[in-house]
């Protein structure tokens, strides 16, 4: 069932100040494609759920903000007449309906028949995989049944755009990645304009065409999973996102001076800089003849690979990945080598 | 040697127990005794009869039915009033909705009399008004109007009804669908609790409508203390019987359903 209910949203520099004076989001403009999964990602208190409450139409923007479906001004439109799927980090679902009800709910307020309600809840209730709950009340279903039947009653209305407020977080972790991989199916399948909120960087990375980086309600970055990965523009999403080394160093004829030896860099800087380097991007090698070294602080073996703290060789420790068959103990001594394009250089924030 | 102090002293507590639980009940059951007793003076042994019962069926039927009359209404005004008013309260409310809580929530702290006399100053010169049950209704809204918002208000927070009615209005249902489909079958618990209160106050109240009654709208409690004032002890014990048979059923109806509202509360 592709849809092609989907719309554009654009945000334009929606504010929000609540009432009792904090700040909850500053100005903050955005444009999201029709068909496109945007991930709005931060840690708590960053702004993201009242971006997406702003969209929804549950909140509205301080003065001077607006909301753009379609280019159609849906600012002043009250969150019933917007057409939007929302699924609410506690469902929300309700309890006085049973499962099928719950799924209709949306089509029979459209004044949809009966008859064709029916059908659209039974072709709901196969896509999301809940075949046989149909007349179960909600406290009778667990909390993956209950997030499917959410995600059900959300799309049944065919909406304009589908808003997800932290939909997996209440599942134990077994369950979420799971849900997230069919959800992700879901998503593609349906090609709706869908908004997700979460704090969960591994999920944002999977089901996002492009990550929204939100820190102390303004964006820190937006860009595809692999721009937000790579090319970092600032510390907070390079710490944010993965796991990353944060070097501060002088560039002397091209390379980076670290107390362990020389690391080349490939844009040509100088000066005091700020460098991001992740833990697989950099090389175990042997010490001798090695351009950078270092020793060996702490190993954990972590299954698919081993995570090495790595002393001496940069102005703080190093975080190293190794293969998982690397014979490396602490105390030793290694070789360490980096591709000059997988070192990042970051803006000095300090300045 | 511990566990014979020990039962020592559950003993000695038990027995207190029963002795002011005693002391409570005890009351209770002579008056109620007393009304079924040809005789009171003479004790149980001058017989039983139903003989009072009856003759407070003869004076007072009018004032039990229209102590009913005035309870239903203010059961109907309160529910009518009061659901709306917590939804309004509570899901859409802000700072304002805080002191308009307040405000409603204020009678219970003045005296029934004080209220009453305050109705009395402001419409006691609508005659029509003044002679009519109505003004005792009036009364009894103000009175119970709070113990149902209160009531309705406590179930909202229980079932997370701001998130209830989110999920409704992005379904695409207007406030009043919202209210109606979503939030009203959900918050039954707490309106049958608050109903059931509402009811059984309003069966009970006196202060209030001592001052608001006129001699031809009594209702149970004013002619309890009418009957009490002029009658034979046996007939105003008769009258307690009656009162008693009445609003006991409700007050066991409202803990059944008070307890029931909390477990579905808790799932």
């Amino acid at each position: 069932m592709k849809t092609d209910h989907g719309v554009t949203v654009h945000v334009a520099g929606c504010a929000k100040t609540f009432a009792d004076g904090t700040r909850a989001l500053e100005p903050v403009t955005l444009d999201i494609a029709r068909g496109e999964t945007v991930v709005l990602l931060g840690p708590s208190g960053c702004g993201k759920t009242t971006m997406l409450r702003i969209i929804a139409g549950l909140e509205q923007p301080d003065p001077g903000g607006r909301i753009l479906f379609n280019d159609v001004d849906v600012t002043a439109v009250p969150i019933e007449r917007r057409n939007v799927g929302m699924v609410f980090q506690s469902y929300a679902l309700f309890p006085n309906m049973t499962v099928a009800d719950n799924i209709g709910y949306g089509l029979k307020i459209r004044g949809i028949a009966s008859a064709e309600r029916t059908v659209r809840v039974a072709e709901l209730v196969a896509l999301t995989g809940i075949e046989g709950l149909e007349h179960r009340r909600i406290d009778q279903l667990s909390g993956g049944q209950r997030q499917r039947v959410a995600l059900a009653r959300a799309v049944a209305v065919r909406p304009s755009a589908l808003l997800l407020d932290e939909p997996l977080t209440a599942l134990d972790a077994a369950l979420r990645e799971r849900l997230r991989s069919e959800l992700n199916r879901l998503l593609r399948t349906l090609g709706i304009t869908a908004i997700y909120v979460t704090h969960d960087q591994a999920e944002a990375m999977a089901l996002g065409d492009r990550i929204v980086v939100m820190r102390k309600g303004a964006i820190a970055q937006a860009g595809t999973p692999r721009e937000i990965y790579f090319a970092p523009q600032n510390r907070f999403v390079a710490e944010f996102i993965g796991a990353a080394n944060i070097v501060e160093a002088d560039c002397v004829a091209g390379a980076l001076a670290l107390p362990g030896g020389r690391l080349p860099l490939a844009d040509g800087a100088a000066g005091r800089v700020v460098a991001m380097i992740r833990p697989e991007s950099i090389t175990v090698t042997a010490p001798d003849g090695a351009g950078l070294a270092g020793r060996v602080d702490a190993v954990s073996f972590v299954g698919d690979r081993q995570r090495l703290i790595v002393n001496g060789a940069a102005d703080k420790p190093l975080q190293v990945d190794a293969p998982n068959t690397f014979v490396v103990k602490a105390g030793d001594r290694v070789g360490l080598k980096v591709d000059a394009s997988a070192v990042r250089l970051l803006p000095d924030e300090r300045s | 040697m511990m566990r014979m102090r020990d039962r020592a002293i559950f003993a000695a507590q038990f027995a207190f127990t029963l002795l002011v639980a005693a002391f409570l009940i005890v009351p209770a059951v002579l008056s109620m005794t007393a009304g079924v007793t040809q005789n009171y003076f003479r004790g149980i042994k001058s017989g039983l009869t139903l003989d009072w019962v009856a003759q407070v069926w003869d004076l007072y039927a009018d004032t039990i039915a229209r102590s009913f009359l005035v309870a239903l209404a203010t059961l109907a005004v309160t529910l009518v009033i009061g659901v709306p008013a917590a939804y309004a309260l509570y899901v859409r409310g802000g700072r304002l909705a805080r002191a308009v809580e307040e405000i409603i929530t204020l009678p219970l702290a003045i005296p029934g009399l004080a209220i009453a006399l305050a109705l009395l100053l402001s419409y006691g010169n609508f005659s029509d008004f003044r002679r009519s049950w109505l003004f005792i209704l009036v009364g009894h809204v103000i009175f119970t109007l709070p113990f149902m918002v209160r009531s309705v208000i406590a179930i909202f927070a229980a079932i997370d009804v701001k998130t209830l009615d989110e999920g409704a209005a992005s379904l695409g249902a207007a406030p009043w669908r919202r209210f109606r489909d979503v939030i009203v079958p959900n918050a039954r618990p707490g309106i049958l609790a608050g109903s059931l209160m509402v009811v059984t106050l309003s069966l009970g109240e006196f202060n209030l409508t001592w001052m608001l009654h006129t001699p031809l709208t009594k209702t149970l409690p004013v002619g309890l203390a009418d009957s009490y004032a002029s009658m034979r002890l046996e007939v105003a014990s008769a009258y307690t019987l009656v009162f008693f048979v009445m609003i006991i059923p409700l007050l066991v109806a409202m803990q059944v359903f008070a307890g029931w509202g909390g477990r579905r509360a808790a799932r």
